[in-house]
């Protein structure tokens, strides 16, 4: 399956964020780089709203990923509780 | 093809030889002396001697390679649009079929620039 | 931070609906084809205009709030900047040449797309690709300004930023970047669609901004880093709109697919050019490198390309086949560029230089196969004369491509030691090309393409000198009289920079920033 990949500013907002995506992404590898970090994963990525919120402990929108987000790759579907990257081949 | 326009698309070319006051477009390459990035495109008169073409703007604009002052120009390869071409340097550029934006290129043969690199 | 949520009424996907569909109407007394008159003639069929969905369902609202708070993080940073003295915090003042570039030859382009995304918006009759147009002409606009007052804290200090619109629409060089909008922007509303939206949003940009902000922030300079960001923010939701737009266009109907991917190709190789730039910045102009241009080609084009077209298969779209060349000129591709403005750095707008031995081992690690039989020797050549004082500087104008005009720079793909000419008769003239692929461009459209404004020809036509200069007088200097036109000032603008006002200021300030004088 191909790569897909979501990479985020460095800084105190996105750390949970990380997290959570690790949490939830068996598969996903963090590439640390100047300022940024790119989280790839195979095939599938999920950015759970859920799990974000039971790290930081308050509400969280997904679409605040808006702010940091810096590039990803892949098909994206967003709903209320989950953003997902995926190729279908 | 044509473009794909809603109406009528028609319009000048910008490099017509009437834009040029007189001269005309003609471009010279060096091989294998790639410290000069790209071929050179000078403006000049019809009219001009091949050979003062050769001894006037080509030794300006190429004369800062050490390989340009050891050129035996009776061994030169010539080509013009990449096909052979034996330029007479007693003739003018129009006599020796030189026409608006041709470009031609040398070969100086044993000369392969800086240390062999063909820069 | 104040990002409380209010409580929903509705969910994502229902907001998104009602806030993006059934806002038109059908007109009564107007025919929809003078409503909308550039939707048909390129030949792309839409029967429904709502199975165009943004995937990540923003909607005006939600928009406006998102931006209002990268806004408010970028201009706490910029104000942050200033206060700190951080120009002086960047690695060495070699780097602002690279903003000097970012700044006359992309933060143009980003005003041009605004005026591109507003354009097309208003030509599709569906309210869901008009509100996504909306959004990514306001973005747009939105970087052309941030940019602009980013690096106008640079300005104050160093040379060549101070009219960058100007030289953006004069300078030689950057009539390769704005004739690649101005492509563009000329071309029916899908074409734009898919070239800026897709190739260049979606398959090239990641090489624009990742590097290139990754780089910012490498090398100490937070006010790039923080625009830079700030921007790519946005791009993730074109890059997102692009790939979508595509998928749109495909699935409506088959006829479309040969059309696009005639565009994709077309356009991958127009964007894969002007990037030209960029892989020099990478592999020369930082002072700390982050990557190689050849890696980050690899990783954004060869890996992610790779697996988006793969994606693509499934309508019939295929890889474009300009790639095969490009994985040839990757060995070779920033070594040409510089080499090329380091040979005209006396009519330039940023100081050029030779790499020095540390960074000459850097491009023999990093290019293995090409750098030291082909460009080391050039390079140490011009390093011994400039330390003789003999210095290049070349002064003959070189012969463009007639599409991309670059000069003539690329080599034949396969043989690094010859330079690929290809030329066309069209119509009593001769019009000459870089590569096969844009000879094809032209020769698809050369009505288009016989207008093109060639700085070389320009200025030979005598179209770039100050009004009222007469090149008939004795002595007459061409290039004094260029540098003029494009109020570039000789010997404080332009050369190397050793020579520099830039060189030697940013050491006399950083000197006085450290110590007490």
């Amino acid at each position: 399956m191909s790569t897909v990949f979501l990479a985020l500013q460095t800084n105190e907002e996105t750390r949970p964020i990380i997290e959570a995506i690790l949490q939830d992404n068996p598969s996903a590898v963090v590439d640390e780089q100047p300022a940024m970090v790119k989280i790839n994963a195979d095939g599938r990525l999920v950015v759970r709203r859920q799990t974000i919120e039971e790290l930081t402990g308050r509400d969280y929108d997904l679409q605040e990923l808006q702010v940091n987000m810096i590039t990803m790759s892949g098909n994206l579907d967003q709903t209320d509780d989950e953003i997902t990257l995926f190729w279908k081949a | 093809m044509a473009v794909a326009a809603v109406s009528k698309y028609e319009f000048a070319p910008a490099d017509t030889q009437d834009k040029f006051h007189g001269a005309q477009l003609l471009y010279i390459g060096w091989e294998d002396h790639l410290l000069f990035c790209a071929p050179f495109a000078f403006p000049f008169p019809a009219t001009m001697r091949f050979g003062d073409v050769v001894a006037g703007p080509m030794q300006a604009a190429f004369g800062y390679h050490p390989d340009f002052a050891q050129i035996d120009w009776a061994k030169a390869e010539w080509f013009k649009s990449g096909k052979p071409f034996s330029p007479d340097f007693d003739k003018s550029l129009a006599e020796n079929g030189l026409k608006h934006k041709d470009v031609i290129r040398f070969r100086t043969p044993g000369l392969t620039g800086i240390k062999g690199s063909c820069s | 931070m104040d990002m409380t949520v209010a409580k929903k009424k509705l969910g994502l996907k229902e907001r998104y609906a009602v806030m993006t569909r059934g806002l038109d109407w059908t007109p009564s007394y107007q025919k929809m084809e003078d409503i909308y008159p550039y939707i048909a003639y390129e030949g792309i069929k839409i029967h429904d205009w709502d199975k165009w969905e943004d995937p990540f369902r923003l909607t005006m609202d939600a928009y406006w709030k998102y931006q209002a708070e990268k806004e408010r993080k970028l201009y706490s940073v910029l104000d942050a900047f200033t206060q700190n003295n951080g120009h002086l915090n960047v690695t060495d003042a070699r780097y602002l040449n690279t903003v000097k570039l970012f700044l006359s030859g992309i933060s143009p382009l980003e005003y041009v797309a605004h005026r591109g995304f507003a354009h097309a918006g208003r030509q599709f009759p569906g309210p869901g690709p008009r509100v996504a147009c909306l959004m990514q002409s306001l973005d747009e606009i939105r970087h052309a300004q941030t940019q602009v007052h980013a690096v106008s804290n640079y300005n104050k200090y160093y040379n060549g930023m101070h009219d960058f619109h100007h030289a953006h629409d004069r300078v030689w060089f950057l009539s390769v970047p704005k004739s690649f909008f101005d492509d563009a922007i000329t071309a029916g509303p899908f074409e734009f669609m898919v070239s800026i939206g897709f190739s260049f949003e979606y398959v090239l940009t990641n090489l624009l901004f990742v590097p290139f902000v990754s780089g910012a922030a490498y090398n100490g300079d937070m006010a790039a880093m923080t625009f830079g960001f700030s921007a790519q923010s946005d791009e993730a939701r074109h890059m997102t709109l692009g790939l979508e737009v595509i998928k749109f266009i495909l699935e409506q109907d088959p006829d479309n697919v040969p059309i696009v991917q005639r565009w994709i190709d077309k356009w991958t190789w127009r964007g894969y050019r002007v990037l030209t730039l960029v892989a020099m910045m990478m592999d020369y102009m930082l002072p700390k490198r982050t990557m190689s241009w050849k890696e980050s080609w690899e990783i954004y084009f060869e890996e992610n390309g790779g697996a988006l077209f793969k994606d693509l298969a499934r309508y019939g779209i295929k890889m474009p086949q300009c790639a095969e060349q490009i994985a040839l000129e990757k060995d070779h591709l920033s070594h040409q560029a510089w080499s090329t403005f380091y040979n005209y750095a006396a009519a330039a707008n940023f100081h050029t230089w030779m790499p020095d031995e540390d960074e000459m081992e850097w491009l023999s690690a990093k290019y293995p196969n090409s750098f030291d039989k082909l460009y080391r020797p050039r390079y140490e050549f011009w390093r011994e004369q400039a330390a003789k004082g003999n210095r290049f500087y070349n002064k003959t104008l070189p012969m463009l491509c007639q599409t991309c005009q670059i000069p003539m720079i690329f080599t034949e793909p396969g043989d690094p030691t010859k330079i690929c000419y290809r030329e066309v008769d069209y119509k009593g003239d001769k019009y000459h090309f870089c590569s096969d692929h844009c000879k094809a461009i032209f020769e698809h459209e050369p009505e288009k393409y016989v207008q093109a404004w060639l700085p070389v020809h320009q200025i030979y036509q005598g179209n770039c000198f100050p009004e009222g200069t007469d090149p008939t007088v004795e002595g007459f200097d061409p290039l004094a009289a260029v540098l003029k036109y494009y109020n570039l000032e000789h010997g404080r603008d332009n050369l190397d920079f050793d020579v520099s006002e830039d060189k030697k200021n940013f050491a006399e300030w950083r000197g006085q920033a450290t110590k007490n004088i």
